[in-house]
């Protein structure tokens, strides 16, 4: 590996940060379709980013993983409906607000000042009529209204710039500019109001693998400078494993283990985060076998009762088609206790409170 | 510069099509009615009309039809349209004196229609599940419809029920035509009935159109980052949301332009408004087929100068055509 | 044609509309209840088409002494000023109506479908050409095209005014078709089928033609609306022979004879509405397959009331939150 990317993640390390929650999701639900029997794409979820940390979120296609990030600032489209939770931001004050409960106008002060998102598809997140300046001055100037169109400007050429991307570019409308670039001036822009929270989903997934890579040196570097925190969305758990500070794993509408970057990728606990870390190569280290996960995730409009992963789980018992299992601290001697896994296999409590006989974690989930 | 130079070879295609068509059309019907009702009305035409009429309508049986070719665009060249049957004047000045009047009337009507219909259904597009679903089964009939029979029941309804306005002409036949401010409203008084009727018919389709351009444009991601960047509704609605949808509405008004141009034609004569329209049918009925073809080409023309400017304001508001290569 | 023009465009941006998925895709359309309204009300007046001979009460060229009488029971919708009776008119004028406007969108979509597709599927300078040739037919006003025409036959009675219609009028669908015939040219499925070596005809009859139904039926059906506008103008104009009914007939009749002046609605009234009924029965069998092919226009959520009492108001940027969530959960 490059010396350059061990560099990159010595940066994110040593900035890690002591917990002091930021933005807190709790107990989020989320369906889609406004009629008597929609689909529930999240179901109680509950995630903390801290400050200064990048938070990675992980999972296969249609694991509710950007719907998270989409509903926890309130952008997902119809017929998305949160039907309950709560979403707390706390500012640098220390003043905490709950997003869900905002007015229209409050939403909109808040939004960019204090969360900014990179979305997926650079292509289309720029309006094609309108030159990038204006585009980045005109999030600038909503928000500071003293500012002129001129010093909004100025600022864009000084972000453009930030992100290696020469200010006479202020000019040119998106169509002119290569997608790495758009992606750049995407984080550009999202960076504009200095926020405390980016939220960047699948950010580097349509560009190649050289770009791919510069982009995240650069988003490593920026937080380096400038403190906000992340919260990374991709289905590549390897990337993950390279830039993040601490990694949550989704499925099926669901977290079901949340752990430091380093524990994650040493020391999986939940069957299904093991599954996922052998599906990609990792970038260093010794050579592992990749296995892909047999099966296809569960239909979300029918999921059935018990452990949603239970048909694609090998070591699925009894207990898992009638007890769906909870986020509990994993049942392995010496673990983190801050960390977390939703397994029956770590939970001999639920297990035993249901009436069923509690099997051991197996060697494979208890890797020291 | 690569959109507009393709867009004047295509005009001038089209230009070119037009004449040739109308070169065509009296050659290709069977029977002769034209050197009929020349040799009819000797005496009342000169003996030039009568030889621009046989150039322009191909009765001269030894030219071949190159040579005819050749000598019909002479003519159109000079100007030379052909000579009336029913005025006894040359086409070209029949359709000079009617052309203001269809322009007027038609234009106007079509530009507030565009914009009121645009507005509306931009509103429409934007907040949906509001009251304002209910205007569109009502812009279902209204597109429906032909544009004559809401002339016909507009007449019956405020000119001859309630009495508000006349039901035909395009001024008060007492005055002369001057620039003077009773002259200007006495055109108005008469144009509003059928401006009025151009309008009700045709926003329609421009509130559906733009309806639905909103509706997809909306679930663009850069509409998703102009909310997520904390812009101003409006900004949002009008700078990113209505400002690509009326793309391809501005696409849509070029190529309806011939059919709303078509149907506000047939109103004339409801109306009896003394436009090109209005001459059009009145030489159709009179078979006067020298004012019936010059009737056609002028329109035609007069819809491709409107379409490039339809080409011109896409260009203006479209940045993508204006790049290179 | 506005309609019909923003129809288009929402085609041309869903390039996804047309992968290859039969079967369940033609139930679905039939439960599309705008779609369903529209077939049955097309449906009736295929029906009066058809019997009118026998259920008209009178007929239409019969004169009688009952001269310009408003709606009774003996004349449901009145007589004419030579007291001839309306609805019987009306009646008899449907299958003109009917016969032409299919006539003309058939004939108008054949030809759209042989330009449109051969100019997609052969691109370069035939495509160019083919294109260039559909848009002068676009940008000529068709109206003013057809009239001269129309006005310079010796006779232009039903089947001749269809096809002027249709030969004026193709261009439309042409374009439509070629857009999309050039976005499907480069799917894999069909250049598979090219790898495989399959005849051009072959790849255009089985792979690319079922792909364009939904587009060329909607093309179908707005060629039918537009010939039925033309062909009533055509007669209301009095360039089609006056003494063969169609609705437009009986307006020209009603204009002709001062109806307006005389107060005489019933004459002009009935025949507008019937046309806004048809029209607009092809307007929701076009809306139907637009929004079965783009499910975006479709209408977010089924019922609107019980949306409204949940306080949900669907919105771009900003998702409405309920709590109606079961905290069955910590």
């Amino acid at each position: 590996m490059s010396n350059s990317a061990v560099s990159t993640q010595r940066a994110f390390r040593a900035n890690a940060a002591a917990t002091d929650p930021v933005l807190e999701i709790k107990n989020l639900s989320v369906d889609y379709g406004y009629d008597e029997d929609p689909t529930h794409v999240l179901r109680q979820v509950s995630l903390t980013l801290n400050r200064g940390e990048v938070l990675g979120l992980a999972g296969e296609s249609g694991c509710g993983k950007s719907t998270l990030a989409y509903a926890a600032t309130r952008l997902l489209p119809p017929p998305g409906l949160i039907t309950g939770g709560e979403v707390i931001f706390t500012d640098r004050g220390g003043q905490q607000t709950d997003i869900l409960t905002l007015s229209d106008a409050d939403l909109r002060a808040t939004r960019w000042q204090d969360l900014a998102i990179v979305f997926q598809g650079a292509m289309n997140s720029l309006n094609p009529v309108y030159r990038i300046g204006r585009q980045i001055a005109d999030a600038i100037r909503a928000h500071l209204p003293g500012v002129t169109k001129k010093e909004a400007l100025e600022r864009a050429a000084g972000m453009l710039e930030l992100v290696g991307i020469s200010a006479d570019r202020l000019r040119d409308y998106p169509h002119q500019l290569s997608g790495g670039m758009r992606q750049r001036v995407m984080i550009a822009m999202a960076l504009a109001l200095d926020p405390q929270v980016l939220i960047m989903d699948e950010p580097t997934t349509a560009l190649d693998v050289v770009m791919q890579r510069q982009i995240v040196e650069q988003i490593a570097e920026l937080r380096d400078r400038l403190g906000f925190s992340v919260i990374f969305i991709t289905h590549d758990v390897s990337l993950l494993i390279e830039i993040a500070d601490r990694i949550a794993i989704m499925y099926a509408g669901e977290i079901v283990e949340d752990a430091s970057a380093q524990d994650m990728y040493r020391r999986p606990r939940h069957p299904y985060s093991d599954a996922l870390l052998h599906s990609f190569p990792p970038l260093r280290g010794p050579r592992r076998e990749l296995t892909g996960i047999p099966g296809s995730p569960p239909d979300l409009s029918n999921l059935p009762s018990g452990c949603p992963y239970r048909d694609r789980c090998a070591f699925v018992f009894d207990a898992c088609s009638a007890i769906t299992p909870e986020l509990v601290a994993p049942a392995v001697e010496g673990d983190d206790p801050r960390r977390s896994v939703a397994c029956l296999r770590h939970d001999p409590a639920a297990v035993a409170a249901a009436g069923f006989e509690p099997q051991p974690v197996p060697v494979e989930l208890s890797v020291r | 510069m690569r959109f507009f130079t393709r867009r004047i070879v295509f005009y001038a295609i089209t230009a070119w099509a037009a004449i040739t068509i109308n070169f065509f059309i009296p050659r290709i019907m069977p029977g002769d009615p034209v050197s009929a009702l020349i040799a009819k009305n000797q005496g009342r035409i000169s003996p030039d009309a009568a030889e621009a009429l046989r150039a322009l309508f191909g009765l001269d049986e030894n030219m071949s039809l190159w040579d005819q070719y050749v000598a019909y665009w002479k003519l159109l060249l000079q100007g030379d349209l052909g000579t009336s049957f029913t005025y006894m004047a040359p086409v070209a000045d029949v359709i000079q004196q009617a052309l203001p009047w269809t322009i007027g009337l038609v234009g106007v009507a079509t530009i507030i229609s565009f914009t009121i219909g645009t507005l509306v259904g931009t509103g429409i597009g934007w907040r949906r599940g509001t009251w304002m679903d209910g205007l569109l089964p009502l812009s279902t009939f209204f597109s429906a419809v032909p544009y004559f029979w809401l002339a016909l029941i507009a007449i019956s309804l405020f000119s001859v029920t309630l009495g508000w306005f006349p039901a035909s002409g395009s001024y008060d036949r007492s005055m002369v035509p001057t620039l003077s401010w009773e002259f200007i409203g006495s055109v108005i008084y008469y144009g509003f009935l059928p401006a009025m009727t151009i309008v009700v018919s045709s926003i329609a389709g421009w509130m559906l159109g733009m309806r639905n351009m909103m509706v997809t444009v909306s679930s663009e991601d850069y509409v998703t980052v102009a909310q997520a960047k904390g812009l101003k509704e409006r900004t949002v609605m009008m700078g990113y949301a209505a400002r690509n949808a009326i793309l391809p509405q501005v696409s849509s008004f070029a190529l309806s332009l011939g059919f709303i141009v078509g149907g506000t034609l047939v109103m004339e004569i409801v109306f009896s408004y003394q436009g090109i329209g209005y001459y059009l049918f009145s030489a159709v009925n009179a078979k006067d087929y020298p004012l019936m073809q010059g009737c056609f080409l002028v329109i035609t023309f007069a819809v491709l100068l409107a379409n490039m400017a339809a080409d011109v304001a896409y260009g203006v508001l479209d940045p993508r055509t204006r790049q290179e290569g | 044609m506005t309609v019909e023009a923003a129809f288009f465009e929402d085609l041309e941006i869903a390039p996804d509309a047309t992968t290859p998925r039969k079967g369940k895709r033609r139930f679905l359309f039939m439960r599309n209840a705008k779609a369903l309204t529209g077939l049955v009300i097309l449906g009736f007046f295929f029906l009066i088409a058809i019997i009118g001979p026998w259920i008209a009460p009178y007929d239409p060229n019969e004169r009688s002494s009952a001269i310009l009488q408003s709606p009774s029971w003996q004349h449901l919708m009145g007589t004419t000023h030579q007291g001839q009776d309306v609805m019987s008119q009306l009646i008899l004028g449907t299958r003109s109506v009917l016969v032409v406007g299919f006539v003309a969108g058939t004939v108008a979509t054949v030809i759209g479908v042989i330009v449109g597709v051969t100019a997609g599927y052969i691109g370069g300078v035939g495509d160019e050409s083919l294109s260039a040739l559909s848009n002068v037919f676009l940008v000529i006003p068709q109206l003013p095209l057809i009239i001269i025409i129309a006005g310079q036959l010796p006779s232009a009675g039903g089947l001749t005014v269809a096809l002027v219609i249709a030969f004026t009028g193709w261009a439309w669908g042409a374009r439509v078709l070629r857009a999309q015939t050039l976005s499907l040219r480069k799917r894999d499925f069909v250049e598979a089928a090219r790898a495989n070596g399959e005849s051009t005809w072959r790849i255009i009859s089985a792979e690319i033609l079922p792909n364009l139904t939904a587009i060329i039926a909607a093309g179908f059906v707005g060629t039918v609306g537009f010939a039925v506008l033309s062909q009533i103008t055509l007669s209301f104009v009095g360039i089609t022979p006056t003494n063969e009914w169609n609705w437009g007939t009986v307006l020209y009749w009603a204009q002709a004879q001062l109806a307006l002046q005389r107060g005489a609605w019933w004459w002009f009234v009935p025949a507008g509405l019937l046309i806004a009924l048809l029209g607009m029965a092809l307007t929701l069998i076009n809306f139907g397959i637009d929004e079965f092919v783009n499910p975006r226009l479709r209408s977010v959520g089924i019922n609107a009331r019980s949306m409204r009492k949940r306080k949900i108001r669907p919105r771009i940027g900003f998702t409405p939150v309920v709590y109606e969530a079961k905290e069955d959960r910590a």
